[in-house]
């Protein structure tokens, strides 16, 4: 008990009981996610899995497609998204704070209550689910995600730079895409993550858009854990963690994502 | 001119963004069992809601919900706090290593978080339910306290705590009296965070709540919409959560654009 308590008397210490539990609870499962990934149902060590995803013409295939709906999601969400958030943040061009919150506000509502919402609004506008409804629930879904980031780079942004682009003689076409666009790179790296991630992993939603007509890598994922397939399971998480992994050294703005996050509220 | 056209881009993609919620918000207000019918206006959806007239599971699912979410971010706000505190003093090469392992769970999709935790379940041999999804829960809000609470440690003057020490404090006084309260705005939002990522969590729970009928809101609501029924009980339920939540963000901003605007004026 004693030592217990001194060893608690060093405040750097206090960081001890959450190490333990990140051991746990973070390192430890995505180590197993590895570990069951080169095993058979038995245990033994072995790469089928991995020969068993690129031969199975199915999980490859809904692998590239997923890929594809993720990038179009993406750009989409890009070219609606900058311009939002370049009116956003200009002050002559909007000059209330609450168009902000509303542009915001759907990240706070649960994320299958809005995927329902958009089956609503297309059955109730008589149009077919599938593949329209797929991208339209992607967009719909993300979109806040990518103006967010994006706005925020924005607003810090020192205008000083601009107005000395304006003074120095620049066009209105060369000051965006000499200052402007740079300058804004970061939050759009970070919206790409915030979208492009999140768009190749869930499961779920394309289910409840298309009536379960397409799947996406997600559900392939799921399905095989639900089933038992576990170590196929978790070869595929281990593909889509290589994925994800490549885009995070690709976009390389992890601080800015993680302090955009913190800071919404 | 350029004012109306910027202003009409954002009013047309707010009304993408918003048409959805409106069209449910709509049919709430009507009995038909399918959404899109419209039978006349009624209040019977909100009445069945709250006086149990809906299948219990849903009440059950809702409550769930919440009592995960309060205990999943009380416990998050208290190791992440404290944690906050002992990374902040850490040398810069160990905090480093804590920061990136911090990182971890928040840059993690939801469903590797989700599979990797039910690997780990299983292979612990643990039966999965309430703890579990806890746990889980725990797992991903505390390292948005945390990053909540250390801004806030990184902007606190570090001489007024030594001052309290050399004035006589016992380190474990200077804790209470200096260290808690600069931090109890950033416990304040990282518990608020935690919460709402907690309610609104699908992906992580679905994985780690085990198959032993325990449900949450997201659970009940996918298990719903597979049958292909959904309950329209949904519809008022969805509206009122969509309403609470703007009223609740407009109210904070508004709050928060006031002080930051009373702060510019007393200085």
């Amino acid at each position: 008990m004693k030592w217990l308590s001194r060893l608690f008397m060093k405040r750097h210490n206090w960081s001890i009981p959450y190490f333990i539990f990140l051991l746990i609870f973070v390192v430890l499962p995505l180590v197993l996610i590895f570990i069951y990934a080169f095993q058979d149902a038995e245990g033994n060590f072995t790469l089928r899995n991995f020969t068993k995803f690129i031969t199975h013409a199915e999980a490859a295939n809904t692998f590239v497609y997923s890929i594809g709906v993720a990038i179009i999601t993406t750009i989409l969400c890009i070219l609606l998204g900058y311009p939002a958030a370049y009116i956003l943040s200009n002050n002559e061009l909007c000059r209330s704070k609450v168009m902000v919150v509303l542009f915001i506000l759907p990240m706070w509502i649960n994320i299958l209550v809005r995927t329902l919402a958009t089956v609503a609004l297309f059955d109730f506008m008589r149009l077919p689910l599938g593949e329209g409804a797929l991208i339209f629930g992607m967009v719909y879904n993300f979109l806040p995600f990518m103006i967010y980031p994006i706005y925020n780079t924005m607003q810090k942004m020192d205008h000083s730079y601009i107005e000395a682009a304006q003074d120095l003689g620049a066009s209105p076409m060369k000051v965006f895409t000499k200052v402007m666009l740079p300058l804004s790179m970061p939050g759009v790296m970070s919206g790409i993550m915030m979208v492009f991630m999140p768009t190749i992993s869930t499961f779920a939603i394309a289910e409840l858009l298309t009536m379960n007509n397409i799947k996406l890598f997600g559900t392939t994922i799921q399905e095989n854990i639900n089933n038992g397939m576990w170590n196929y399971g978790a070869a595929l998480s281990l593909i889509m963690l290589v994925i994800i992994f490549a885009t995070d050294l690709f976009s390389d703005s992890d601080e800015e994502r993680a302090s955009n996050e913190g800071g919404i509220i | 001119m350029k004012r109306f056209f910027a202003q009409a881009y954002l009013w047309l993609l707010l009304a993408m963004l918003y048409a959805p919620i409106l069209i449910i918000a709509i049919f709430s207000f009507t009995e038909a069992k399918v959404l899109g019918n419209w039978t006349g206006f009624s209040t019977k959806l909100y009445t069945s809601l709250f006086s149990g007239g809906v299948h219990h599971s849903l009440l059950s699912a809702i409550e769930n919900t919440f009592i995960i979410a309060i205990i999943a971010a009380t416990l998050s706000t208290i190791l992440g706090s404290v944690a906050a505190i002992g990374i902040y003093n850490l040398r810069a090469h160990k905090k480093m290593v804590m920061n990136t392992l911090n990182n971890i769970p928040m840059l993690n999709p939801d469903i590797i978080t989700g599979i990797s935790l039910f690997l780990l379940f299983v292979s612990l041999g643990i039966t999965q339910g309430y703890t579990t999804v806890i746990l889980a829960h725990v797992t991903f809000c505390t390292p948005y306290v945390v990053l909540c609470v250390i801004t806030r440690l990184q902007q606190m003057n570090p001489n007024i705590y030594e001052a309290a020490l050399d004035l006589g404090a016992t380190p474990y006084q200077a804790l209470r009296k200096v260290i808690i309260p600069e931090i109890k705005p950033g416990m304040i939002s990282g518990f608020i965070l935690a919460f709402t990522l907690s309610i609104d969590d699908f992906a992580v729970t679905i994985f780690t709540i085990g198959t032993g009928g325990l449900e949450t809101l997201s659970t009940y609501i996918y298990a719903d919409a597979r049958k292909g029924g959904l309950t329209p009980e949904l519809r008022p339920l969805s509206t009122i959560i969509f309403v609470t939540v703007l009223v609740l963000l407009i109210i904070i901003n508004v709050r928060s654009a006031r002080a930051k605007k009373r702060k510019e004026a007393t200085l």
